[in-house]
């Protein structure tokens, strides 16, 4: 049996501040994961992946991570990516400071 | 200090120039992420998880205070008000934007810094003994020839594009406070016979996921040849190293592969081609550069005060006893200056304290300052009878903190709140580390203890090296904590043995506790430190300490 394909979200980090960004449905670059495209097909998240790495005026280093659906949206499942969705833990910077 | 000479200055603003251009074409979308990187690499600026980093060369260690405050001003225009200072004794800014980093490379260039070759598969910033010019135990001040190397390697031609990294480290003193045995290449000055200096040169160390202790390829080097000496090395090593695997690319592994002596050999050989070539311009060079590293004029005046001061003050005299060393100069003592503040992030100062630092050397410290690879600062030539002064402005500056050598001086890498190699976080585990021993207050009991975190297999945070290493993992998307216990980055340099299985965060500072504790019931007497303790009785008793379920276990 093929492998289950685990849910994605198109992810990079923006091109001059450098912070995390998702790609949302309708081809733009969000800095809130909640608001990103959630890919449940395979095929589909490759091709997706194919056109962010084609903005490369926008963002730079776009792979695909793995998120789960959430209430207000995606969310991450693994550590790293949450915390890339908030900022540091040793500051109040990133992300979480607004 | 060194001075740029028109040379230095020149091909410093034109690599500025270059990488203006660069950006603005990446910005434009003329180039893409991976026409770029190599680009933004050769100038030091990496993509981390929340921001562009940008890493900063302080060569082998050393500022002067208009440099310091140079860092100081970056930190306020283009970051966030603070810089890291890391184990490779240089700075790294960790919130800056990318139209930005070239007008941060210009203001670098203002003071003669710039981040050449703090990335890429290049000879690295030289590093030196932090107390380079000021130990007591030194045959000669080291920077002249890091500075040399550091002219030598900067855009040579021959070796821009390296199988990996390249890292050299020298020390001009019988205390190795370099780490030179975990380097690619390590130079210690020596005499021979004849009283004459010279370098034992050690070759292949290092550490990342194989660790590796150097091995000696030349017991003496007399101090004329370093420079073909160094070039043979690296040569061999541009022409063997392996460029077939990333994890199999470092002279650590080549020199493995290979055997010392087909190595020993190969470099021989090679210096005896090229020596000829080197027909004294470079010892034209050392001698001028090593007039620029003379000694400052060193005052001969009473200590009167200082111990009186210390009789009257108790705070000032527990800062004395942990964080001053033996000067070579008559009433002087070296400085260092704790960026381990109990709880806070190890290595961060704000811009306030680095201006503090700044007016520090300058008024008490011949206008010096060093970054040490431990993370701290060091103000390497202050007079006994001004201790007084530095410590109480220190203090006002929440740098003030006794805990040098003691288990709160702990060495950590940005690790996963920062990096994007990480596999864990570092910085709040040794956030908690130091707050627990400073809430325990045993911290000057426990003595001499060195704990080193590095958040990946790359070991920035050099956790084989730590009396007490550990090492953050990623264990099915939970972060893992490892501990090594015995390593040691000294003259003696051994590598830290993995104690059992990884503990998670919430266990592994009190892991840490349990294990610290108990060494106080196991040594012999409060003299023996730590790591003497482990190298007396092996790793067994520390094991049934941190395993004490495990053991009982065993036993049954």
């Amino acid at each position: 049996m093929a492998r289950s394909f685990t849910p994605k979200v198109v992810t990079a980090n923006a091109l001059l501040e450098g912070d995390a960004v998702w790609l949302t449905e309708d081809n733009t670059w969000t800095r809130d994961i909640r608001e990103a495209e959630l890919i449940t097909d395979e095929a589909h998240g490759d091709l997706r992946l194919l056109e962010a790495q084609a903005r490369a005026d926008e963002i730079a280093g776009a792979y695909l991570a793995d998120a789960k659906s959430g209430e207000d949206g995606p969310e991450p499942t693994h550590f790293r990516e949450a915390f890339r969705t908030r900022g540091p833990s040793n500051y109040h910077h990133g992300k979480q400071a607004g | 200090m060194y001075k740029y000479n028109d040379f230095d200055e020149a091909f410093v603003r034109s690599r500025v120039a270059q990488f203006r251009g660069q950006v603005e074409r990446r910005i434009d979308g003329s180039l893409t992420e991976d026409e770029f990187k190599p680009l933004r690499l050769m100038n030091g600026l990496y993509l981390q998880l929340h921001a562009y980093m940008l890493r900063v060369a302080v060569p082998y260690g050393t500022l002067n205070s208009a440099q310091m405050r140079q860092l100081a001003y970056i930190a306020d225009k283009w970051d966030k008000g603070y810089g890291h200072f890391t184990t490779r004794q240089n700075i790294q800014y960790n919130w800056p934007k990318l139209q930005d980093v070239p007008d941060m490379l210009e203001a670098l260039a203002d003071v003669e810094m710039h981040a050449i070759q703090t990335s890429g598969n290049t000879i690295r910033n030289v590093t030196a003994d932090h107390f380079a010019g000021a130990a007591a135990d030194e045959i000669e001040d080291p920077r002249a020839i890091a500075e040399l190397l550091r002219q030598w390697s900067t855009d040579h031609p021959e070796f821009q594009f390296l199988p990996r990294k390249f890292k050299i480290a020298v020390t001009g003193a019988a205390e190795d406070r370099a780490v030179t045995k975990a380097h690619d290449i390590g130079l210690r000055m020596v005499r021979n016979d004849a009283g004459e200096p010279g370098f034992e040169v050690i070759v292949g160390g290092g550490l990342g996921r194989t660790p590796m202790v150097g091995k000696v390829l030349r017991d003496f080097l007399p101090k004329a040849d370093l420079l073909p000496y160094c070039e043979a090395i690296v040569s061999v090593y541009n022409l063997l190293g392996r460029r077939d695997n990333k994890y199999k690319a470092r002279i650590k592994i080549t020199v493995h592969e290979n055997g010392l002596e087909k190595i020993q050999e190969l470099v021989e050989d090679r210096f005896t081609t090229i020596r000829a070539g080197f027909s004294g311009h470079d010892q034209e060079l050392l001698s001028e550069i090593e007039t620029a590293f003379a000694p400052p004029a060193f005052a001969a005046k009473p200590t009167d005060g200082y111990e009186a001061a210390r009789l009257a003050n108790p705070a000032f005299r527990s800062w004395t006893d942990t964080n001053l060393s033996e000067h070579k100069a008559d009433g002087y003592a070296i400085v260092s200056i704790s960026i381990k503040k109990h709880g806070a992030t190890p290595g961060d100062a704000t811009s306030d304290q680095m201006r503090v630092m700044a007016e520090l050397a300058e008024k008490y410290g011949h206008n010096e300052l060093r970054i040490s690879h431990e993370q701290n600062v060091i103000l390497p030539h202050v007079h006994k009878s001004d201790l007084a002064k530095v410590y109480a402005a220190l203090r006002e500056a929440d740098l003030a903190t006794a805990n040098i050598g003691l288990v709160s001086d702990i060495i950590a890498c940005p690790g996963m709140d920062y990096c994007a190699l990480a596999t864990a976080r570092s910085i709040p585990i040794a956030q908690e580390i130091a707050t627990r021993f400073d809430e325990l207050k045993i911290e000057h009991d426990i003595g001499q203890l060195k704990i080193k975190i590095s958040g990946c297999i790359n070991a920035c945070g050099h956790h084989h090296v730590g009396h007490i290493g550990i090492l953050g993992l990623d264990r099915a998307g939970v972060e893992n904590y490892q501990i090594t216990l015995g390593g040691d980055g000294t003259q003696t340099t051994s590598i830290g043995e993995r104690a059992g299985p990884g503990f998670s965060a919430e266990e592994i500072v009190p892991a840490i506790e349990r294990l610290v504790t108990g060494y106080l019931d196991l040594r012999d007497s409060p003299a023996e430190t730590f790591l003497q303790t482990y190298r007396r009785l092996g790793m067994e008793p520390f094991k049934a300490i941190l395993y004490p379920a495990e053991d009982k276990a065993n036993a049954a």
